[in-house]
């Protein structure tokens, strides 16, 4: 294999295990941020033990979470150093500005709510841990502010062969970002709330501390409802939005060869062949594609022949086409993962309000406790639909992926690391898994043999004068 | 002074912002090792830097973004051309920065002490070859016409840089004893000091053979001699004093010594570089300065008003949370680790 494949091998590998643990810790900031507002607010101790015991399913998450991402920050320089020579006035700008404004505010604060539960009053603990939460949010909005001029590159002008930022305005207001923005931050907060209500759901069928996991339940299903849906009306805008600035990705999507027919129909399953460039057999739903394109029932979509047809004119001879196959199926299984989603917070909000929900919900318990998976599948398959659309582009009309490789590192180097760094994720993961698992099976008294002192063998030695 | 000029200040302000702080846990991890001898003791190290090595280590993240932001050609030379090194590096801090977060959920004995390997490693590694990657840019590297460095092992790590990766190393383990003699009590806190008293003397032959070697085979004292003397002298007083406060058992001070020997340790590379950013080994006329290594001026004049907007606030935050963490810990707290 050569040096781009691996390079690019290991950066869609890196970037999409980071991006298992930074959606939980979106997520879980916020609704540990929430469970603990309640518990200052309304002075319940129950709402205190919630808040310690998925804080730390949260502080589990958000360490694996950092260390990943410290690799993220490194791996432009080290395997994308023309791409970094390139954007650097402006993906780096974005990126130190997150440094600056997010990672300092997050890892400062992380430290004060953790440590801090004696030595500050509760509503200054408060406030560290909502600072926490607006800290991960920031760090999300400029590296997406990052990302977003790849998928729409804007406020610059090329100079000497190098991107110059001339307009940083431009970059905030990229419309881009105002759509990818709310659709991976909702997405965040549904992951974070999938999780605690799978495991709430998961002991509630276990009928252990049934109370407690039903608050919990009870807390994280409205947002994962609220969520769900703002997914789904953002990722509509942003459909919609892509279909101007990006039309190749929107028909790879579709899998869609030659201009639609009018009105256009959306196409449900298909078999594509990228050689011949044609599909098989296909399911398709009539009207759709064109509601879903333009919010009405009538307009036709360009096809992938006459875009490629026409960047060749705009960038002269290539391959414009992005891989197919992936980005049609990626985007379908986003869209399905989406929809089971939204029926079962639907569902559980229903039970939940009507206080119905027990241990004898057996089918519905189980969905939610797969369901957990499904946030993240959804959050890889729409990330993989993103970054593979974009193809034969990092930075789409100015730099393709190809030139962006570093061109003084070898092969065999990045094939070194790429193994390196599966293995050490492997295990992070596994020991992840673990620990959660753990956590979860001794439940919310693991937090209350913390506050006991005299539970601690160690603690014990001191107390009896050992 | 041109924006670019400023940045390679701030740039380095952010790395000795980051060897101070990080320098310290780092040391401390090492002291796990090499001063605790019971796992409580290892405990209360570890406790004593819980709030605070995750903040220093942002430190280094945003000494990176801001070399990407205002230097991308040093950025992507030196990232490209440091990879084995650099994916080392990284290896050690990911492992690191789980370890202490992980190393008191477990049950059993060996659980912890693999995360104790992992947290020697983890502490020991990136200094190491933080100090390498500084020497070799003293040392100058193969840079060719086009900016890319194809370094062979030998040109990064030689007796020189070996050299560098242990002073740095040796430095942050005894500023890492100071530390924990502010932030400890009893027979630890004693022979931590007993202990970074002791190595006065080994770390101060290492510096006295990089001073020596950086003097003789590299251009460091060329252009800017008279500071670099200047740096020099007020390296030794600061180390001096270093040793007078930790036989008086002053603590503070002592710490702040030692960073001081530190801090200008890591400025001395700034200084003498200047106005280059890397040096190339092969052709002085390759050598990368601020000025060709710099983003546009838009891109840094916007970088310099975020910074100076919040920078007082970082500062003031970080500080506050030493503030609150003051108390030293002992063994009969509840140890969050």
């Amino acid at each position: 294999m050569d040096v781009v494949m691996l390079s690019r091998i290991q950066f869609a590998s890196t970037t999409i295990f980071h991006f298992f643990f930074v959606p939980v810790s979106i997520g879980l900031a916020l609704l540990v941020a929430i469970m603990e507002t309640m518990y200052v607010v309304k002075g319940d101790e129950k709402y205190k033990r919630m808040t310690k015991f998925w804080g730390k399913l949260f502080l589990i998450n958000f360490a694996v979470g950092v260390v990943t991402g410290i690799i993220q920050e490194f791996q432009f320089g080290m395997n994308w150093s023309d791409y970094s020579r390139f954007v650097g006035d402006v993906f780096g700008p974005a990126l130190a500005v997150e440094a600056l404004l997010a990672f300092f505010l997050e890892s400062t604060f992380i430290g004060l709510w953790i440590f801090g539960w004696d030595r500050l009053s509760k509503k200054v603990h408060l406030a560290c841990i909502w600072i926490v939460s607006i800290g991960t949010m920031l760090s999300a909005f400029w590296i997406l502010v990052a990302n977003s001029f790849m998928q729409q590159p804007v406020g610059f002008e090329v100079v000497n062969g190098r991107a110059e930022m001339n307009d940083f305005g431009a970059l905030l207001s990229n419309g881009q970002l105002w759509v990818e923005y709310p659709h991976t931050i909702f997405a965040a907060i549904a992951t974070g709330a999938f999780l605690i209500a799978g495991i709430s759901a998961y002991k509630i069928l276990k009928k252990q501390d049934a109370e407690f996991f039903k608050t919990s339940f009870n807390i994280a299903i409205v947002a994962a409802l609220i969520s769900s849906i703002l997914i789904a009306v953002y990722g509509h805008q942003q459909a919609q939005y892509l279909m101007h600035t990006q039309p190749m990705k929107m028909a790879a999507s579709e899998a869609l060869w030659d201009r639609s027919e009018d009105p256009a129909p959306w196409t449900l399953f298909a078999t594509i062949d990228p050689e011949k460039k044609e599909n098989g057999t296909e399911i398709k739903i009539p009207y759709l594609l064109s509601y879903l394109t333009y919010s009405k029932f009538s307009g036709d979509v360009k096809g992938m022949n006459e875009l490629q047809a026409e960047y060749e004119q705009k960038y002269g001879p290539g391959d414009y086409i992005p891989p197919v196959r992936t980005t049609f199926w990626s985007f379908r299984i986003m869209v399905l993962a989406g929809c089971i989603m939204i029926a079962l917070a639907m569902y559980g909000v229903y039970l939940s309000a009507r206080n119905k929900l027990s241990h004898k919900n057996k089918w519905f318990n189980r969905f939610m406790v797969a369901a957990i998976s499904m946030p993240f599948i959804g959050n890889t398959a729409g990330w993989i639909m993103t970054e593979i659309g974009r193809q034969p582009w990092t930075v789409f009309g100015y730099m393709t992926t190809e030139d962006s490789v570093s061109p003084n590192v070898t092969a065999n180097e990045v094939l070194f690391s790429l193994i390196a760094f599966t293995a050490i994720y492997g295990v992070l993961a596994y020991i992840l898994v673990r620990l959660f698992l753990k956590v979860i099976k001794k439940g919310p008294t693991i937090i209350d043999k913390v506050e006991v002192k005299t539970n601690d063998p160690f603690d014990r030695e001191v107390h009896h004068g050992v | 002074m041109a924006y670019s000029e400023l940045w390679f200040v701030l740039v380095g302000v952010l790395f000795v912002g980051f060897f101070f702080l990080e320098g310290f846990d780092f040391g401390v991890g090492m002291a796990t090792k090499f001063l605790a001898r019971s796992d409580m003791e290892r405990r209360v190290l570890i406790n004593s830097i819980g709030p605070f090595w995750d903040a220093n280590e942002v430190w280094l993240l945003t000494a990176g973004g801001a070399m990407f932001a205002a230097f991308p050609h040093w950025y992507a030379t030196m990232f490209s051309g440091f990879y084995i090194p650099f994916v080392f590096l990284l290896l050690a801090l990911i492992g690191r920065g789980v370890a202490f977060e992980f190393r008191g959920k477990g049950d059993t004995e060996r659980w912890k002490k693999n995360w104790d390997i992992v947290i020697l490693l983890g502490s020991l590694l990136p200094p190491f070859l933080f100090g390498v990657v500084f020497a070799s840019f003293l040392q100058g590297l193969p840079i060719d016409q086009n900016m890319e460095m194809n370094a062979t092992i030998f040109q990064v790590v030689n007796v020189y840089t070996v050299v560098g990766g242990l002073v740095v190393t040796l430095l942050c383990y005894v500023h890492g004893l100071m530390f924990t003699t502010l932030r400890t009590v009893g027979s630890l806190q004693e022979r931590a000091r007993a202990q970074g008293k002791m190595l006065l003397v080994p770390l101060a032959v290492l510096l006295v053979v990089f001073g020596g070697m950086t003097y003789t085979m590299t251009t460091a004292f060329e252009s800017r001699g008279a500071v670099m003397v200047v740096i020099a002298v007020l390296g030794v007083v600061a180390y001096i004093m270093a040793g007078y406060f930790m036989s008086k058992k002053r603590d503070g001070w002592a710490f702040g010594m030692t960073g001081a020997v530190i801090a200008l340790a890591v400025a001395s590379v700034f200084v003498s570089m200047f106005p280059n950013v890397l040096i190339s080994s092969i052709d002085s006329a390759y050598n990368m300065t601020v000025y060709a290594a710099a983003s546009g001026d838009y891109s840094l004049r916007i970088m310099t008003i975020v910074a100076v907007t919040l920078l007082p606030f970082i500062l003031a935050y970080q500080a506050w949370s030493y503030f609150v963490f003051h108390k030293r810990v002992t063994e009969k707290e509840h140890l969050e680790y």
